[in-house]
């Protein structure tokens, strides 16, 4: 388990390098940073001088092996835009984006597995098929549309919730929270299920096609044979087989839902690392760009990491593959 | 005369589909006494299986138990609430299946699953329900049961799932056991330790068995009357040693035809000519006739019913004449 765990965590430390060699590689392809420093009429001498304080003229892979070791200690160089520290900007930024994502993650989750669960076992009911349908919206509408329409529907048209920003934010450490302020938990909704909703109706409809395949399964069938209750049945045998895919969907999810928070953070003017990265686009602020694309891929892997071990919990078998390493 | 633990009275089954109903079980009748090991031979789509579904209640839509009845030590178990007989099965009636390795839910320890299965029937404390659980074990012939209860079902061979399944089957002590094939997905020298185990077992409680097989071999070696199934019906029941060594119906002397012998010369094995008909194609009479080498105009027309010769009952118009006469 151990082992598995070490080389598991060696594999994502070989996929960081490479996401930091594409990173790196932006300043390089992506225009002269200098150029973006300095103004028009700034002198020869000095955009020289700013080249050497920048550590440009050194040789690439020198400059790579400083990019990493800065980037591990979060160090990600300073902002075009903002001239201020990049890693200070994104602390500023996360917890908003991660207090969404995980809203958004929680909300699909509870509700996938939830209308998947009804769906699966009451096949034929009136709500299963609206459910069904309904999903179909969810899957194929694109996000900016919901939340452009949620917007004009709670926000402008009755007016109960706000429609951009994060409302009151208390802070907490370095953290700062807006579930503990009335606003704050306001402003939450409308951007939780714009993000949320395309991962729950993809997770209803997984769960609800896993559920129908276990429910068809022997064993299933054995559990009736031996007189189990209905709900042990559906709710102790069945929902806990289904899961193993759930975790590794849900997992991945969570990542894309923090990576596409870009387009629910842009819509509500939601101030979290979204956000930034797209007026970082807009301004070519590469050191955020870069940065960005590290921490999103971080992110990434530590989510798989942490499925991977999931299963083994969910799992017995793979419990058993994994201490006997191939 | 004593109640028989069951007694199945013309039991009809039918699946509803688009096209037509079509009817799977078509007046079965028979009893299994306390202690008694009733074979169920046929080939496949006979209705062997679909038969121990319906006295468990697990015929799921579009199939429906459309006539007759069961009883259950006198009771009447078909067309029980749900709710009824979910507590009959697993307490009074046991069931095991044909495929081990897919019985058993992967993700929880056997322990937990017989654990579960105790205290759903019983007022078992937990420690209680784990104490029969490892006694079980044992008494299914698992070693090191005490450590063996906190094993994953993939820890386990073919035979010994099997084995945990029979524990399963009989943790709370049911009236009647139902095994669905248990041996098919075995391997040969596991299969006649599973048919040992089931035998004792059923002797030891007294619980009476409807094994359910196409193995003559494991028939003749455990059961104490064989039925006999063709097309849904059953075309002859009687003690296991009378119908394996003098078959009455041109089914069964086919079937016991068909089986070849250490003794037997070189000659080729018996063959029945054709198959059995399509559910959706049942010839009128009785269903064997085009496959039937003594079959006359009366097959084709009049259904056989099954009727008394010896110890046995035979559903074939051959007999009837002499069945008049024993009667007479």
């Amino acid at each position: 388990m151990l082992a598995f765990t070490l080389r598991r965590a060696l594999q994502a430390i070989g996929v960081m390098i490479a996401v930091g060699i594409i990173s790196f590689s932006m300043f390089r392809f992506a225009g002269d940073p200098v150029n973006q420093i300095v103004s028009i009429d700034t002198s020869a001498a000095e955009r020289a001088s700013i080249r050497q304080s920048l550590g440009l003229d050194d040789p690439v892979l020198v400059q790579f092996g400083r990019y990493l070791v800065n980037a591990a200690q979060f160090k990600f160089g300073v902002s075009y835009q903002f001239r201020q520290p990049v890693s200070t900007l994104l602390m500023e930024r996360m917890p908003a984006t991660l207090e969404l994502a995980i809203c958004a993650t929680v909300l699909a989750m509870v509700f996938g597995i939830l209308m998947g669960v009804y769906s699966a076992l009451r096949r034929d009911t009136l709500l299963a098929k609206l459910f069904q349908a309904v999903s179909l919206i969810g899957i194929s509408l694109p996000t900016f549309l919901i939340g452009i329409l949620l917007i004009y529907l709670f926000a402008v048209t009755l007016g109960w919730l706000p429609s951009f920003g994060r409302g009151e934010v208390v802070r907490l450490g370095w953290w700062t929270t807006g579930l503990l302020t009335v606003s704050g938990l306001k402003a939450l909704i409308m951007p939780s299920i714009t993000l949320g909703l395309f991962q729950m109706t993809l997770i209803m409809r997984l769960v609800r096609a896993e559920m129908l395949e276990v429910l068809r399964t022997d064993y299933i069938r054995f559990a009736r044979a031996r007189g189990l209750t209905t709900r042990a049945i559906h709710f102790g045998h069945a929902l806990k087989n289904t899961l193993v895919p759930v975790i590794t969907v849900a997992g991945l999810q969570f990542g894309s839902v923090i990576a596409f928070a870009i387009i629910t953070e842009t819509v509500f003017q939601w101030p979290g690392m979204g956000l930034m990265f797209v007026q970082a686009v807009q301004n070519v602020d590469i050191p955020i760009m870069a940065a960005y694309l590290l921490m999103v891929s971080l992110i990434f892997v530590t989510i798989n990491l942490v499925v991977d071990i999931l299963y083994t919990i969910v799992d017995p078998r793979l419990r058993a593959t994994i201490s006997r390493p191939a | 005369m004593t109640v028989p633990v069951l007694s199945v009275r013309d039991l009809k089954v039918e699946f509803v589909t688009r096209r037509a109903t079509l009817r799977a079980i078509d007046g079965v009748s028979f009893d299994i006494a306390k202690g008694e090991v009733l074979g169920v031979v046929g080939e496949s789509g006979a209705g062997k299986s679909v038969t121990g579904l319906a006295v468990i209640g697990l015929i799921d839509p579009p199939g429906r138990i459309s006539g007759g009845e069961i009883l259950l030590s006198g009771m009447r178990i078909d067309h029980l609430p749900a709710e009824e007989i979910r507590r009959v099965r697993g307490k009074r009636i046991g069931m095991i299946f044909q495929d081990p390795l897919t019985s058993l839910n992967p993700l929880y320890r056997i322990g937990d699953q017989i654990v579960e299965t105790i205290r759903t029937h019983t007022n078992l404390s937990e420690s209680a329900a784990r104490k029969r659980a490892i006694d079980l074990l044992a008494e299914v012939g698992i070693p090191a049961p005490e450590k063996r209860v906190d094993g994953y079902p993939h820890e386990f061979s073919g035979g010994m799932r099997q084995r945990v399944v029979i524990a399963l089957a009989i943790c709370a002590e049911p009236e009647l056991i139902i095994a669905d094939e248990p041996t098919t997905a075995l391997d040969v020298s596991v299969q006649a330790q599973i048919i040992a185990l089931i035998k004792r077992l059923g002797r030891d409680h007294g619980t009476a068995v409807m094994l359910v097989t196409h193995d003559m071999g494991v028939i003749a070696e455990t059961c104490d009357r064989v039925a006999v199934m063709y097309s849904g019906r059953i075309a002859e029941i009687g003690p296991v040693q009378d119908v394996v060594r003098n078959p009455l119906h041109p089914y069964a002397k086919g079937l016991m035809g068909a089986i070849p012998t250490l003794a037997g010369e070189d000659k080729r094995l018996v063959q029945i000519p054709g198959s059995m008909p399509r559910l959706s194609a049942i010839p009128p009479g009785c269903p064997f006739n085009p496959r039937c080498a003594f079959a006359f105009d009366r097959c084709r027309v009049e259904r056989p019913e099954p009727l008394p010769n010896g110890a046995q009952a035979v559903a074939c118009h051959l007999y009837d004449r002499a069945a008049e006469e024993s009667a007479a």
